[in-house]
């Protein structure tokens, strides 16, 4: 039994009556990182000296933390995409190899810091957050702690492996188009993306800016709308974060759902979804029945358009927002060039992975004089249609429920061949970035080979409560959340 | 009949300044293809008079009053950059 089978509140707990130390917490993570993450792969950088240091100054404040929080003294992981000061930040991108000295700290990350968690050290991801395996990371791929033949899901790969396998109890991933969500749901883990806006994007590397958002991944929701709390809120760094009061997210878990209504699209049941998780999820809706909550089956009529709008859409901002990794200011800078043309083509050519090239490229494209109408005005509004399906369903229901993913996890190098059989991956999850509202998976099985299964909970703008408390009553009804990978023997 | 040729693949990179060899240029142009070959599909849909999504929240300008406040130090902003001289980012001739 490890420490971090627990939840925040009774480790917290621990710490406040000194059963147990900051530093023992340090020492639970470094050592399971050392076990473990040989195989798994989950971390990049390691922060341990710095985190030591932090450990014993907040150890000598145990005892005096009443009221401090749940997160003092908490080992966390951070995703590599998000600013941390004088910690290396890559975005697992060779063009940021170098970057071993950032300036400032993630608002997210001050956020944390605040409330005197500690940070582990920062985690693998496919490069800018573009994929879906991990195996886009310019280091090495991460693997899923469940079966290290099979990918931990992507882009935050690394933070939902890292919790999978007990190296920190939480961590933070990012989101663009399920990248905190599908690893969550191939790693049996928690993992919320929030309402565009909620959580402030200052200090998160920017892939898409329109879709993406930082979220928790943890054991369980309670853990995972505690951590919510501690991240969200108006930051002035960030226009588009929403200037709104953040709820107490933990005082929706009721674990009372009676009355609930529940949408359940037909296109989430289509095909290329497999049996196994079409069963997973119509057992959930059973659970969900027998506490007194009530389904229909409802429809998001473009939800198959919801994958082109996606790569046209995400790749139009990358390719802008990848525009500022010059080999100037910082970051890699090819050492042949002679001239200046050159020498931002060269280290752009050299910094960024295919898959990168490929969508800054497609981007580029689509935003080109003469495409622009045909391919990224039309995908913005299609992007309306596919948020007025969600709007239709919110006129009548309280969150809408289908599976996180069409499949479990696949293996290592099966999908690396064809960038649309490996965008696939992502058709349940996009549609909800596109719409901008709130999404979470949750363990809700596990397929004939022990590989996870995630339920998807969706709920309207702003009310993560609601999705909250009707993951947290599923949760509490089963007991999928307290299975464990047999990784590295006994733990 | 191909949505984009090999041509337009090389001036999109140099466009997005990506240095592209022949053989990534092939490749590119296969996948490119096929990736917009795919996004053709919403073309089905009939978009006439459905008004672009640029941001899913109603969003107001922000702004602030314009006063100098301490940000980076010019210290601080060269830390990183890969060649610097005088206090300045240094980078090869930009005339040839």
């Amino acid at each position: 039994m490890s420490l971090f089978d627990h939840k925040l509140s009774e480790i917290q707990e621990w710490l406040h009556t000194k059963e147990i130390s900051v530093n023992d917490l340090l020492n639970e993570a470094y050592n399971r990182i050392n076990e473990v993450d040989g195989e798994v792969k989950a971390f990049l950088t390691l922060n341990e000296e710095a985190a030591r240091q932090r450990a014993n100054e907040l150890d000598a404040l145990r005892g005096t933390t009443e009221g401090r929080g749940l997160l003092f003294g908490m080992p966390i992981g951070i995703k590599d995409n998000i600013v941390t000061k004088g910690l290396r930040s890559t975005a697992a991108s060779q063009i940021l190899d170098n970057l071993n000295d950032p300036l400032y700290d993630a608002h997210v990350v001050q956020k944390l810091n605040g409330a005197e968690s500690v940070t582990v050290g920062k985690l693998n991801m496919d490069e800018f957050a573009m994929g879906s395996s991990n195996e886009n990371s310019s280091y090495y791929a991460t693997r899923n702690p469940w079966n290290t033949d099979y990918v931990p899901g992507g882009s935050s790969g690394g933070s939902a492996a890292a919790v999978a396998a007990g190296e920190v109890p939480f961590s933070l991933g990012s989101d663009t188009g399920g990248s905190i969500r599908q690893p969550a749901a191939y790693c049996g883990v928690v993992g919320l993306k929030p309402t565009y806006g909620r959580v402030s994007r200052f200090g998160l590397i920017a892939f898409a800016s329109s879709l993406d958002q930082i979220g928790p991944l943890t054991r369980t929701v309670e853990d995972n709308a505690y951590v919510l709390e501690t991240i969200a809120g108006h930051d002035k760094m960030d226009s588009t974060s929403a200037d709104l009061e953040v709820p107490k997210y933990t005082e929706a878990l009721t674990g009372d759902v009676k009355g609930l209504k529940i949408g359940v699209p037909k296109e989430y049941f289509a095909e290329g979804v497999s049996e196994e998780v079409k069963t997973a999820v119509r057992n959930a809706l059973k659970v969900y029945e027998d506490m007194g909550a009530t389904w229909e089956e409802v429809t998001l009529p473009h939800s198959k358009y919801a994958l082109s709008t996606y790569y046209l859409l995400s790749s139009s901002e990358a390719s802008a927002n990848l525009a500022r990794f010059d080999g100037v200011r910082y970051g890699r800078r090819s050492p042949q060039a002679e001239n200046m043309i050159d020498m931002f083509k060269l280290s752009r050519s050299e910094g960024f992975g295919d898959e990168v090239k490929r969508r800054i490229m497609l981007g580029t494209f689509a935003l080109s004089s003469g495409y622009y109408d045909a391919y990224y005005k039309k995908a913005q509004k299609v992007r309306t249609l596919i948020k007025q399906d969600f709007e239709k369903v919110f006129a009548n229901y309280d969150v809408i429920i289908g599976p996180t993913t069409p499949t479990p996890a696949f293996k290592v190098g099966e999908k690396t061949e064809d960038p649309l059989t490996m965008y696939a991956n992502d058709i349940l999850t996009i549609p909800v970035n596109l719409a901008g509202v709130p999404g979470i998976s949750v363990p809700c099985g596990f397929s004939s080979e022990g590989l996870p299964i995630g339920l998807q909970i969706i709920g309207d703008h702003f009310d993560e409560g609601t999705v909250y408390r009707a993951a947290h009553a599923y949760e509490q009804a089963t007991d999928y959340h307290t299975h464990k990978p047999s990784l590295g023997g006994a733990n | 009949m191909s949505r984009i040729s090999k041509e337009q693949v090389k001036h999109v990179a140099h466009l997005a300044r990506l240095h592209v060899s022949e053989e990534e240029a092939d490749m590119f142009t296969k996948q490119l293809d096929d990736i917009i070959t795919f996004a053709e599909q919403l073309n089905e849909l009939d978009t006439e008079g459905v008004e672009p999504t640029t941001h899913v929240l109603d969003l107001k300008n922000v702004t602030r009053k314009d006063e100098p406040k301490h940000w980076l130090t010019k210290e601080e902003a060269l830390k990183n950059a890969p060649e610097k001289q005088d206090g300045q980012f240094r980078v090869p001739s930009i005339l040839e």
